[in-house]
């Protein structure tokens, strides 16, 4: 479910690193939580982002959730396909739903970050 | 640490748990916001049929040989112009104009009228009809002695009627019927919630988890679903039926709220007509309109709302519409500004987002 090569934050985000580039998106657990998804609000291409900085928004029909940037960097790639289907992000959450792709400007970043078996003790301990 | 006080749970609490209900503490009761999901929960109810455990509500009963005099009193609505058997949407006001609550009152009998209440109000309606009460009559919280399902949805009438010897297509729209379900003495309304036909049947708590299952079954080939908060929420927002603590509350009135039509001015002294024949002269401040998003974006509950580039008015509900495919709401407004057709922004995360007010109710069921 949760895949070894991703790492994941408490705030439910995944990233996975590909050389100097993370893409980013939101677990299955977070999905779940939220239910029916109908809204993604991203930054545009070019953005500048902070670890910890509001990387957007993923509303369900019940609820806001604030999504939190896991690793600096610049953002050099937007899902444009969730605009149009938010709901993907319900069905493909770590595939084809991912959100954002970053240029990291801070690996070392990467590091402070959970492994899938930390997420996952980590979610079951919140039940 | 603060003593916090341990969740109410309807009788129904295990079946929905058993079910896989997400369970959320609504107002201090342990209630399920979703099953499956919102989207398809709303669309169960109107293309087919959902059942609602809404036996968190609240029941108070008051009885007596003037039992219609302190109803009458207590309430905006014309009491006095209800049969026996017939049901009547009204509000329990404050002497200031503002909603203790809005109810459903029950003519049972010439002395004895059933209020169906708020959950979350109902100790504070209790106190506040049985403070008012110089009359002979007698005031109890009962909400104990009544589980609450909702049947509602096109398919709710075949559901029920499976289970009932009453004739369910005899029942009229805002009347009642008391009679059995499965055996159980039941009190059926044809009253609901969702913009749709159903019913909302009143039962001994005990037998609730039963007739809950037994339901189910019977709309099985309808294609019935256990239905939520959430949904009864966006089914009720499409339908622009208030909520207490959006749309309505101690600060409102019944003119503000657009529910003009629960208030009979010419019915006789009731508390709070003094400060609504005021408001009538002085004119409205606010009124309640309802809007659809034109930018990107979704209205939620407490955002500003922006007119003329100036802060105006606040949206007291706001979400999207499963049935319309769009994003709508409720707010108020200056009343001079709160007709259909005009351009006004919601604040949305510190950005300003169009948006136009409509004519309400969003959703009407085809008859």
């Amino acid at each position: 479910m949760y895949p070894e090569n991703f790492r994941y934050t408490k705030e439910h985000e995944w990233v996975l690193v590909e050389e100097d580039t993370a893409t980013i998106g939101i677990t299955d657990h977070a999905q779940q939580e939220l239910g029916d998804i109908v809204f993604v609000d991203l930054p545009k291409a070019g953005a500048r982002l902070e670890q910890g900085a509001s990387l957007g928004s993923v509303e369900s029909v019940k609820a806001v959730s604030d999504i939190y940037t896991p690793v600096s960097g610049e953002v050099t790639e937007v899902n444009a396909t969730l605009a149009d289907k938010p709901e993907a992000l319900n069905r493909d959450p770590h595939g084809a739903a991912w959100l954002v792709k970053v240029k990291l400007s801070n690996a070392a970043e990467v590091e402070g970050l959970l492994s899938a078996a930390d997420y996952q003790a980590y979610i079951g301990a919140e039940k | 640490m603060p003593d916090v006080p341990p969740l109410r749970a309807t009788p129904l609490n295990s079946v929905h748990r058993a079910l896989g209900a997400r369970m959320v503490d609504f107002g201090g009761w342990d209630m399920p916001v979703q099953y499956t999901g919102i989207v398809e929960e709303h669309r169960a109810v109107r293309t087919a049929v959902g059942l609602f455990d809404v036996s968190h509500m609240g029941e108070i009963e008051i009885r007596g040989p003037e039992a219609g005099l302190l109803t009458d009193h207590v309430t905006t609505n014309a009491v006095a112009r209800l049969q026996p058997g017939q049901v009547q949407y009204s509000g329990l006001l404050y002497d200031h104009g503002g909603f203790v609550d809005d109810v459903l009152v029950h003519k049972v009998a010439d002395d004895h009228y059933f209020l169906c209440v708020n959950a979350s109000n109902q100790d504070k309606d209790f106190a506040h009809i049985r403070s008012n009460n110089r009359f002979d009559a007698t005031v109890e919280n009962a909400g104990g002695r009544y589980a609450q399902i909702a049947v509602q949805g096109p398919q709710a009438r075949a559901t029920l009627q499976k289970l009932t010897p009453v004739d369910l297509a005899a029942i009229r729209r805002y009347w009642f019927a008391d009679g059995e379900v499965s055996g159980c003495p039941a009190r059926i309304a044809r009253t609901g919630y969702t913009g749709e036909a159903g019913y909302e049947i009143y039962i001994p708590p005990a037998d609730a988890p039963r007739l809950w299952n037994e339901l189910l079954a019977a709309g099985c080939e309808f294609g019935v679903k256990p239905v939520g908060l959430g949904a009864r929420n966006t089914l009720r927002l499409e339908a622009k039926l208030a909520l207490y603590g959006h749309e309505i509350d101690a600060s409102i009135s019944p003119f503000e709220a657009d529910l003009a039509w629960i208030v009979k001015l010419d019915k006789g002294d009731f508390i709070g007509r003094d400060a609504l024949l005021k408001q009538r002269e002085s004119g409205l401040r606010r009124k309640l309109v309802g809007f659809e998003m034109r930018g990107r974006g979704i209205a939620r509950d407490g955002y500003e709302v922006l007119s003329n580039g100036v802060p105006a008015g606040w949206v007291t509900s706001g979400s999207p519409s499963p049935t319309l495919n769009k994003n709508i709401g409720l707010c108020y407004l200056p009343a001079e500004e709160a007709q259909p057709g005009k351009p006004i922004q919601v604040m949305i995360r510190n950005q300003p987002v169009d948006a136009v007010t409509v004519e309400t109710p969003f959703y009407k069921r085809a008859k």
